[in-house]
């Protein structure tokens, strides 16, 4: 059998094709092969990768129900979302997501944890800087709460948070 | 300051000076910020994006780097000046499509720029000639510490700059260096050299970024990974690799100039011999031969023609820039004469 697409080399990759549910079997030789699996690899964006990335280490079927269904209060966005566009909705995301995204940073990045520069320091020269660091002191006490599961402490600390903000807007 | 006025005017990255400036083009670095509180930019809606843009820039006019800055809002821009703006790396070629709601502000001497509701809020980037990516970091440091002060960044201590993808997420940084290596390119050694640099998490592009292929020996090489480590180390491991790089070009360049000069020298001259002469030529055609007349320039080979003139050249010669010259639409046909009069006007002056 020769080569589908050159049609002069014997064809020794087989190659079944499925686009818009059409079966399409192709057999190809070596170099053509090629060319088409680097075509192949180039209509597979980021996004996608990104999205499959997402799915690993998350086994359990539950567990992945309950990933799809998960939804940022604040911008709406659900991790479906996430999956289908690579892309996060607002900042408050990697608070809502943090249980699969700071896994899935680790597969990125190798790490999870940040050591690089951090807004709130430059700020030490502004007259800001003292009720800055108290949000941020109470913003990281709440974190590490969320992480211990000391859901009532950390609930008192939502609010004091939501107090002074609040204050801060009006 | 006008689109137009940028014509008349060298990029301070292609000004062909700095260390290494014989391999290395320029240096390049940008930093992804989200404001907090407001969805990233695909997630947002047209309120929110005005609102973006207003805060980014008024915030923007009070930071000293960025006073002489413009802002152009790509909405009011026709495609050729877009398109000038990416040829020029001000913005990227995303940036200029699907322009509502979007800007880019260009400092002056074209240093600085940052795009305004790209994938991210901000993406403030910084070029310069030659491999400098520390003085690089240290002026858009500066800015962004600047910016820090009047905006409010989404960013969480443990896992840094918050950014619309979670590639760029942490120090939301991406150092690149563009380098030229047409010796590894003709002794087919360059394979070789991108494997190794994809297996140590860094990417290679071409000479307008992402998605775009490398040509006429131009690659751009960034890190990848922008979590867990510092800005200074993130800068650190990419200085390691293109030093390594810039000695493996440096050898082939050696090795080719002992084995086989008198090829090489019949090479670079006949490329300027057809750039001096030709009628018609295309913009791929005249980066391989400038890469070639730059190469003899850097190894003495070909004297009297400036670095710099070379470098403008790869610039000028792109279809926007020779409209722009033109103040006209050109069709392809008539960009590839009028491309050709340019660089013969150009280098026969010498």
């Amino acid at each position: 059998m020769l080569c589908d697409i050159c049609g002069k080399n014997p064809a020794t990759v087989h190659l079944t094709e499925i686009i818009d549910e059409q079966m399409n079997e192709l057999h190809l030789c070596e170099d053509c092969a090629r060319n088409k699996s680097a075509a192949m690899e180039q209509q597979f964006g980021l996004s996608d990768l990104l999205a499959g990335m997402a799915d690993f280490g998350k086994p359990s079927a539950a567990e992945k129900e309950e990933a799809v269904n998960a939804k940022c209060p604040a911008c709406g966005l659900t991790y479906a979302d996430f999956k289908k566009v690579g892309r996060l909705g607002c900042g408050e995301c990697y608070n809502a997501f943090r249980g699969y995204l700071a896994p899935l940073l680790k597969r990125i990045h190798g790490s999870n944890q940040h050591i690089g520069k951090n807004p709130s320091k430059v700020k030490t020269s502004s007259r800001m800087y003292k009720k800055k660091t108290n949000l941020e002191d109470l913003r990281n006490q709440l974190q590490q709460a969320i992480q211990k599961e000391a859901f009532e402490e950390a609930a008192r600390l939502r609010d004091m948070i939501k107090e002074i903000e609040r204050k801060k807007e009006s | 300051m006008q689109i137009n006025d940028l014509l008349n005017h060298t990029s301070e990255w292609l000004k062909g000076t700095g260390p290494n400036s014989d391999i290395v083009i320029s240096s390049r670095i940008r930093l992804a910020r989200n404001l907090n509180k407001i969805p990233f930019p695909h997630w947002a809606d047209k309120g929110q994006l005005d609102e973006v843009v207003n805060t980014v820039s008024a915030a923007v006019a009070k930071v000293s780097l960025l006073k002489k800055s413009t802002l152009f809002e790509l909405a009011k821009l026709d495609s050729i000046d877009k398109q000038f703006l990416v040829e020029r790396h001000l913005m990227s070629i995303e940036h200029a499509q699907k322009t509502e709601h979007k800007a880019v502000l260009v400092s002056e001497e074209e240093i600085i720029s940052v795009m305004i509701n790209e994938e991210d809020h901000l993406r403030i980037q910084l070029m310069q000639s030659g491999f400098n990516l520390f003085e690089a970091w240290n002026i858009i440091n500066a800015v962004d510490d600047d910016l820090a002060k009047l905006l409010d960044y989404a960013f969480l201590p443990d896992f840094g700059y918050l950014t619309a993808c979670p590639t760029n997420t942490g120090t939301g940084m991406r150092g690149s260096v563009m380098l030229h290596l047409p010796a590894l390119v003709m002794s087919r050694q360059i394979e070789r050299v991108l494997a190794a640099i994809a297996k140590l998490s860094f990417t290679t592009r071409g000479l307008y970024g992402e998605g775009t292929q490398a040509s006429g020996n131009f690659f751009q090489i960034s890190n990848q990974v922008s979590l867990g480590h510092s800005e200074n180390e993130i800068i650190e491991n990419i200085n390691g690799l293109i030093r390594q790089i810039i000695e493996q070009e440096t050898q082939a360049r050696e090795i080719m100039l002992s084995k086989s000069k008198e090829v090489l020298e019949d090479r670079i001259n006949r490329s300027l011999g057809i750039l001096k002469s030709a009628r018609i030529i295309t913009s791929q055609e005249t980066i391989e031969l400038l890469s070639m007349i730059r190469l003899g320039s850097d190894l003495g080979m070909i004297r009297g023609i400036d670095r710099r003139i070379i470098n403008e050249l790869f610039i000028t010669t792109q279809p926007a820039h020779l409209q722009k010259l033109e103040n006209k639409k050109l069709s392809s046909q008539d960009r590839d004469l009028k491309r050709a009069e340019l660089i013969r006007n150009k280098l026969n002056l010498i």
